[in-house]
C-alpha cells in the first residue's frame, strides 16, 4: 500500500523490520517462525486484489466508512485562530478506529488457517473491537486485560463477554496494559500452532507496526481526498494522540511527504516531571521491550516503569518504533498534555460541538485548544478524533466530583 | 575465562560419560545475600553449571514462578551491577564452575553493550543466554560477545526446523539450548520422546553440546533426560522451593538439598 520513492519519509520499515535504529523482532526463538510467516502472508495479501477488496468492503459495509472530515465550525469561531477540521474515527462501529486494524487482522488470520484469537486491552476499545470482528468471523477469542484496567472498564468488559470473548484478568505485575501485553505473548508463545495474536497499536515485533499502519493509513488516505475536495488543497497541520500509536500514524503516514505540519500528542498524567505520566518521547529513552526497540519509560537498570494516565488506552510506557524514528528526525513534533488539560478539552467539545470524544482524544484536542489560536484564520487544521467517549464517563465523572 | 570455561566443562562431562545438571536461581531472589549464599553452595550440591536470572519487570518468556522471582529480586533493590558483583564474590572460591546469566536484553542495552561485555567476563561470567534476541537479532549482542569471548548461547524449540538451526548455530557458542515446549517457563510437561527425535536430528548437523530445560521438575525427570541430552536445566522447580521456604531459617540448605537430588538423579541415568 506504501509506494517506494526515493527520499520519501514513508519508505519504511527496511526488510528486518526497522524504522531507523527502531523495530525490529525481539521474540523469543519459538515465536520467530510464526512471526515470519505473519510477514510471509501479510506480503501475499499485500499484492492480492481480493484481499484488499474483501477489506475494503467490510471497511464500507461493516464499519462504516468513510466518515466524515467535519468542520468544527463552533470549536474554530471559540478558538478565534486556525479552521478546525474533525476526522470523525469514533463514528466508526464500535466507536474509535481500533476496528480498522482488527478487520485486516482477522482477514490475515483466516488466510493463514488460524483457529484462534487473543489480543491484549488497556481501556477495552480494542478488545472490544477484537471481540467484534471474532463474532463476525465465529471464531474463539480470549482477551488479556489488566484486574486494574477491568475495574476502571466495566462497561467494555460486559461487551466483550456478550460478544462472546473470554476476558482473562491479568494479576502479574502491574495490572495494567503492559502486562496483559506481556500475558497475550505468554499465550501466543504456549499456542503458536492455532493461534493469531490481534495487536492493538503499530509496536510489536515486525511487521506488526507496518501492517497494523497500513490498515490504519485508511484515515489519513480518506482525510486527504476529503480535505482536497472540501478546500482544493492540503490541510496546514495535523493534530492526533499517541499511546502506541496506531490512530496518529494512520493520520499522518499519507502526509509525510507532504508541505504539512504534524503534532502528536503524549499523555502527561500528572505533569512529565514528575514519575506518573505516559509521554514516552518527552519522557523517556530508547529501549527494547514487546519485540521491538522504541522509546521507554524505564529506570536506570532498564526496568520498565509503570506508566499513567487518566487515559486508560494511553496508558502504556512505550510507542510504536515508526514514531520513535519520526520523533528522532523531527519530521513529527511529539508535546505532551497532561490530565486536567485533556479533561477541560473533553468538556468543551462536548459542550461546543456535541460530540462527546474519548478521553485519549480528548488530548489531541487540547493540543488544538493551544495551537490554533496562534495561527491565522487561513491556517487549515485536521485533528484525528479517535475515538467516543461514552466508555469515560465514569472517570470523568469521578474526576470532576461528580456522583452518576 | 568466558566460553572456554563452558567447553571445558562439557569435554569432563563427556569424559564421565554423563549428563551435566544447569540450576537456574534468580539474582536476589528473594534477597541478595541468600541468592549469594545458594550460588555458592551449588557446586558442592551438583550443579555441573549456575545459570543465574537477571530480574527483569516484563519476563514475557515465563512461567508464574520465575515472574515471581523477579518481583522479589526487583522490591529488593537488584541491578545488573548487583548481579554482576555476585559473581565477582562467587569466583573468589570457585574458578571452575561455568556461569551463564539469562534473561532479557533490555537492561544490558541500558548497561550498554561493548561495557556489559567488558564488566561481565571480569566478574567472570562465561555465557549468556537472552531471551528475546532470536538469530534475526545476532548483530545487537551475539557477534560482539562472540568477537569477545562470551559463550552466546541460542535457544532451538519445537518450532525450529532445519533451515533456522543453521542460523541459530551461526553466532551460537558454548551450547545449543533445546527448549522442549512451545510455552513458557515452568508450566507444561514435556515428553521424552519428541525431544529426543529434535537432538537426534540436530546433531545429524552439528556437535555443539545440547541441554535441554523448561517444565523439567523432579529428580526422576531429569534422569530421563539426562540419559540422551548433554545437559539438564530445572529452574522453576528451584525457585519454588524459594518461594516456599521465604520465612524459613532452613532455605538455603532446602534449595541445596534439592538440587543435590537433582544431581544424583541426573547421574544415575546412564
Amino acid at each position: 500500500m506504501t509506494e517506494n520513492k526515493k527520499n520519501s519519509y514513508r519508505n519504511g520499515p527496511d526488510e528486518d523490520g526497522h524504522f531507523g535504529i527502531y523495530g525490529g523482532r525481539y521474540v523469543a526463538e519459538t515465536l520467530m517462525p510464526l512471526v515470519l510467516d505473519v510477514e510471509k502472508t501479510y506480503r501475499e495479501a499485500k499484492n492480492d486484489p481480493a484481499f484488499k477488496q474483501e477489506f475494503q468492503e467490510l471497511l464500507k459495509e461493516y464499519v462504516g466508512r468513510p466518515n466524515p472530515l467535519y468542520y468544527a465550525k463552533r470549536m474554530t469561531e471559540h478558538l478565534g485562530g486556525a479552521k478546525i477540521y474533525f476526522k470523525r474515527e469514533e463514528l466508526n462501529h464500535t466507536g474509535a478506529h481500533k476496528i480498522n486494524n482488527c478487520v485486516g487482522q482477522i482477514l490475515l488470520a483466516r488466510r493463514m488457517g488460524k483457529t484462534r484469537i487473543i489480543a491484549e486491552t488497556g481501556a477495552g476499545q480494542h478488545g472490544v473491537a477484537t471481540a467484534t470482528v471474532c463474532a463476525l468471523f465465529g471464531m474463539p477469542c480470549v482477551v488479556y486485560m489488566g484486574a486494574k484496567d477491568i475495574e476502571r472498564q466495566k462497561p467494555n468488559v460486559f461487551r466483550m463477554k456478550l460478544l462472546g470473548a473470554e476476558v482473562i484478568p491479568v494479576t502479574s505485575g502491574s495490572e495494567s496494559l503492559k502486562d496483559s501485553m506481556n500475558e497475550a505473548m505468554r499465550d501466543w508463545v504456549s499456542n503458536v500452532e492455532d493461534t493469531f495474536y490481534i495487536i492493538g497499536t503499530a509496536a510489536g515485533p515486525h511487521p506488526y507496526p507496518e501492517l497494523v499502519r497500513d490498515f490504519q493509513c485508511v484515515i489519513g488516505d480518506e482525510a486527504r481526498a476529503q480535505i482536497l475536495e472540501k478546500e482544493g488543497r492540503l490541510a496546514d497541520s495535523l493534530v492526533a494522540c499517541v499511546g502506541g500509536g496506531s490512530n496518529a500514524i494512520g493520520l499522518f503516514h499519507p502526509f509525510l511527504d507532504d508541505d504539512v505540519d504534524i503534532y502528536a500528542v503524549e499523555a502527561a498524567g500528572h505533569g512529565v516531571d514528575t514519575d506518573k505520566h505516559a509521554a514516552s518521547l518527552t519522557g523517556g529513552a530508547p529501549g527494547v521491550l514487546h519485540g521491538n526497540r522504541t522509546y521507554l519509560l524505564m529506570d536506570d537498570d532498564g526496568q520498565i516503569l509503570e506508566a499513567h494516565s487518566i487515559s486508560a488506552g494511553l496508558d502504556y510506557p512505550g510507542i510504536g518504533p515508526e514514531h520513535s524514528h519520526l520523533n528522532d528526525i523531527g519530521r513529527v513534533k511529539y508535546v505532551p498534555i497532561d490530565d486536567k488539560q485533556a479533561l477541560e478539552a473533553f468538556q468543551l467539545c462536548t459542550k461546543l460541538e456535541g460530540i462527546i470524544p474519548a478521553l485519549e482524544s480528548a488530548h489531541a484536542i487540547a493540543y488544538v485548544m493551544k495551537l490554533a489560536p496562534t495561527l491565522p484564520k487561513d491556517h487549515i487544521m485536521i485533528m484525528g478524533l479517535s475515538g467516543r467517549g461514552d466508555k469515560d464517563i465514569f472517570t470523568v465523572a469521578k474526576a470532576l466530583g461528580e456522583e452518576i | 575465562m568466558g566460553v572456554s570455561r563452558i567447553e571445558k566443562r562439557f569435554e569432563t562431562l563427556k569424559k564421565e560419560n554423563r549428563a551435566g545438571l544447569v540450576t537456574f536461581t534468580t539474582a536476589g531472589d528473594p534477597d541478595l545475600e541468600t541468592s549469594l549464599n545458594i550460588l555458592k553452595g551449588l557446586p558442592n550440591a551438583g550443579a555441573d553449571i549456575i545459570e543465574i536470572g537477571m530480574p527483569f519487570s516484563d519476563p514475557m518468556a515465563d512461567g508464574p514462578a520465575i515472574q515471581e522471582a523477579s518481583i522479589r529480586a526487583l522490591k529488593g533493590k537488584m541491578t545488573l551491577r548487583k548481579t554482576l558483583n555476585m559473581v565477582t564474590s562467587f569466583r573468589e572460591n570457585d574458578q571452575d564452575t561455568p556461569i551463564i546469566l539469562m534473561g532479557y536484553y533490555n537492561p544490558i542495552y541500558i548497561y550498554g553493550v561493548d561495557k556489559f561485555l567488558e564488566d561481565a567476563l571480569e566478574a567472570g561470567i562465561d555465557g549468556l543466554i537472552i531471551v528475546d534476541l532470536p538469530p534475526e537479532e545476532d548483530t545487537e549482542l551475539a557477534i560482539p560477545a562472540k568477537a569477545a569471548g562470551m559463550g552466546m548461547v541460542h535457544l532451538a524449540t519445537p518450532t525450529t526446523d532445519q533451515a533456522r538451526l543453521g542460523q541459530i548455530l551461526k553466532n551460537g557458542t558454548g551450547f545449543l539450548y533445546y527448549v522442549t515446549i512451545a510455552g513458557i517457563t515452568g508450566t507444561a510437561k514435556p515428553d521424552l520422546a519428541p525431544v529426543k527425535n529434535a537432538l537426534d536430528n540436530f546433531r545429524k548437523v552439528t556437535d555443539i553440546p545440547m541441554a535441554v530445560g523448561f517444565g523439567i521438575k523432579t529428580p526422576e525427570d531429569a534422569a530421563r533426560f539426562a540419559e540422551f541430552a548433554d545437559a539438564v536445566v530445572v529452574g522453576s522447580a528451584i525457585v519454588d522451593i524459594i518461594k516456599q521456604n521465604i520465612a524459613n531459617s532452613a532455605l538455603e540448605s532446602k534449595v541445596l538439598s534439592f538440587v543435590n537430588e537433582l544431581s544424583i538423579g541426573v547421574k544415575s541415568a546412564r
